[in-house]
């Protein structure tokens, strides 16, 4: 009973934490009238037609492909050169390495917003505009510097024997890092995977500036265009069902797999 | 993200590689060019240049035409001292950097030890530990716009749903149309900034309690020690340096706050200017009037008041060997 002031607080959070998540996700199942009129009632019966408007009419289902296409390629991208460039930095001695090191990490202290408009013109010379190829290669040059910055320390930590066995039975270079350390570097990878995953998810200024074309809008920047957009507040139900597309999928994802994702979440915070 | 680079570095020392495999490695030039080339070729392309060259368009005129940008020297500053709504942006910016990452360490860090401390007689975690923090984690999950959109929906004064609470448990009298009212609106922002970034500062710190000896809390406990002087004397003081990573990251964010204030503000950034934004400002003078000299003078004053506050956030660290 002495513990029971103290539930009352973390519940307290809990519910402001939750219950705008459930509210949403709630009216994404009310009709339009319900909505307008009883903003947090449950509804008569459940719509799930809102969720086929928001997937089709209102290119939710577009988006939300986008957005995987363009976060899965530059993922796989900066993991790829990331991951052998920090593997590089760290164990190879060779004339600048300390330069090439702090020039991809100290890049991490510049805000975005400084190179916001030279990045955009750079992206229109090369014809690169609002195409997912753009979008792919410049969400992988800024998380690479991070990338590098965490396996750098990790590929560090790696006995070497073992990559010098592979050395002497013959494997080359690419071998040793591709079939030998990588493998080795797995909790580092799947860590900084999901940290850049949730960052790279999370994107809204880079697509706003260099990804103008609304069938090529990614998920967050599709969603945050409709509910601006005049044309659409009309469809409140739709709205709410396309909001509750962009958030389900991640949090039933997360409570699945939380020790790893929180892990990975606070990769840069904690080592 | 992190700015904590020099003294991790200096904690993780490499181990020298044994001599028979210096010398293997010390071949392998060809694959070292290899292997850094294409990052390095694509940093230099969208990371070093752009950066590089925003310093330089900070000091012209130019406005979009290729050839014709005219030196004019520190002339964009100058204006920008002028600029009332820019001096506003930099106002709200720094009102929520004295306020939020403040609020958001300090709800963070009194969950956290609620869920570490809290348990039957003081000693462990309480009761449904790993529920709470789940739950508390989850703003963390979803994008910033995604937050943005929810909460604009969550302030809409009609068939929001703060209003609809309020005025369901007959408090119709505090409805309010939150964003539309200028004494409101920032604080509104503000709210959702500390809504969704607690979660994950109580997970950090939490995890940071769970990691001290519970021998010293229990001596602290023999001692009669209460709770509140535990946490004072005993956890704040061990977690110095969590807070203050926190703090640094917090900043940040509070210096940024575009995403936020351009999907659920009117105007973007009004009402009259109340929610306006650094970041907001260099958005729409670079990409909706085309001033983009003037734009990059923004992004450098933002560049050097980012810098400014890291450095004063992180001072007096300069002697510890490990920050995080």
């Amino acid at each position: 009973m002495k513990r029971f002031p103290l539930h009352i607080a973390l519940g307290f959070w809990a519910i402001v934490t939750a219950f705008p998540l459930l509210w949403a996700v709630t009216s994404s199942v009310k009709s339009d009238t319900e909505i307008l009129s009883s903003p947090w009632t449950v509804p008569e019966r459940p719509r799930w037609e809102n969720f086929g408007r928001a997937w089709n009419e209102a290119s939710i289902g577009q988006y939300f492909l986008n957005s995987v296409i363009v976060v899965g390629g530059a993922l796989f991208l900066t993991m790829l050169l990331g991951g052998i460039a920090a593997y590089t930095l760290a164990r190879y001695r060779f004339p600048g390495n300390r330069f090439v090191y702090y020039l991809f990490v100290t890049s991490q202290f510049f805000p975005t917003f400084l190179a916001l408009v030279p990045l955009f013109f750079t992206v229109e010379q090369m014809g690169l505009l609002g195409t997912k190829l753009g979008l792919i290669l410049v969400y992988a040059t800024f998380a690479t510097p991070f990338t590098i910055f965490f396996l750098h320390a990790f590929f560090r930590t790696l006995p070497s024997a073992i990559a010098e066995a592979a050395f002497i039975d013959g494997c080359t270079h690419w071998g040793v890092f591709f079939r030998v350390m990588l493998p080795m570097a797995r909790p580092g990878l799947v860590s900084v995977a999901i940290f850049n995953f949730l960052g790279l998810w999370n994107q809204y200024l880079l697509p706003l500036v260099l990804n103008p074309d609304p069938e090529n809008y990614v998920l967050a920047q599709g969603l945050a265009a409709l509910s601006t957009s005049q044309g659409y507040q009309s469809d409140w139900s739709g709205l709410f069902a396309g909001l509750t597309i962009a958030m389900l999928p991640v949090l039933l994802a997360y409570v699945c797999f939380q020790r790893y994702i929180q892990a990975g979440a606070t990769a840069g915070a904690v080592k | 993200m992190s700015v904590l680079t020099r003294p991790v570095e200096r904690a993780a020392a490499p181990a020298p590689p044994a001599p028979s495999q210096r010398r293997r490695l010390n071949r392998g030039y060809g694959f070292v060019i290899g292997a850094l080339a294409p990052a390095l070729v694509l940093h230099l392309i969208f990371i070093v240049s752009p950066y590089a060259q925003a310093f330089y368009l900070s000091l012209t005129d130019w406005n979009g035409v290729a050839g014709k940008a005219n030196f004019v020297g520190f002339d964009n500053f100058a204006r920008l001292a002028g600029d009332s709504l820019f001096l506003d942006a930099i106002k709200n910016n720094l009102l929520l950097l004295l306020l939020m990452p403040a609020a958001t360490i300090g709800i963070g860090l009194f969950l956290a030890t609620m869920i570490q401390r809290g348990g039957a007689n003081g000693r462990s975690g309480v009761k449904g530990a790993r529920f709470y923090e789940i739950v508390f984690f989850f703003p963390q999950m979803l994008s910033v716009a995604i937050v943005a959109v929810l909460w604009g929906f969550a302030y809409n004064p009609n068939n929001g749903l703060i209003n609809g609470v309020l005025r369901a448990i007959g408090l119709d009298g505090l409805a309010r149309s939150w964003l539309a009212e200028p004494g409101l609106a920032l604080f509104a922002v503000m709210a959702v900034m500390i809504w969704s970034g607690v979660g994950f500062y109580m997970v950090l710190f939490s995890a940071a309690i769970d990691a001290i000896p519970k021998e010293i809390f229990e001596a602290a406990l023999i001692d009669g020690s209460t709770g509140w002087t535990t946490f004072r004397r005993i956890t704040l003081p061990l977690l110095r340096d969590n807070v203050q990573v926190a703090f640094v990251y917090l900043g940040m964010v509070a210096l940024d706050a575009f995403a936020l204030v351009q999907i659920m503000t009117v105007g973007p950034g009004g009402p009259d200017g109340s929610t306006e934004v650094m970041g907001l400002s260099l958005y729409r003078t670079a990409f909706e009037y085309g001033k983009f000299g003037y734009a990059s003078a923004m992004g450098v004053a933002l560049f050097f008041g980012t810098l400014v506050f890291a450095l004063v956030a992180l001072r007096g660290n300069k002697n510890r060997t490990e920050l995080a």
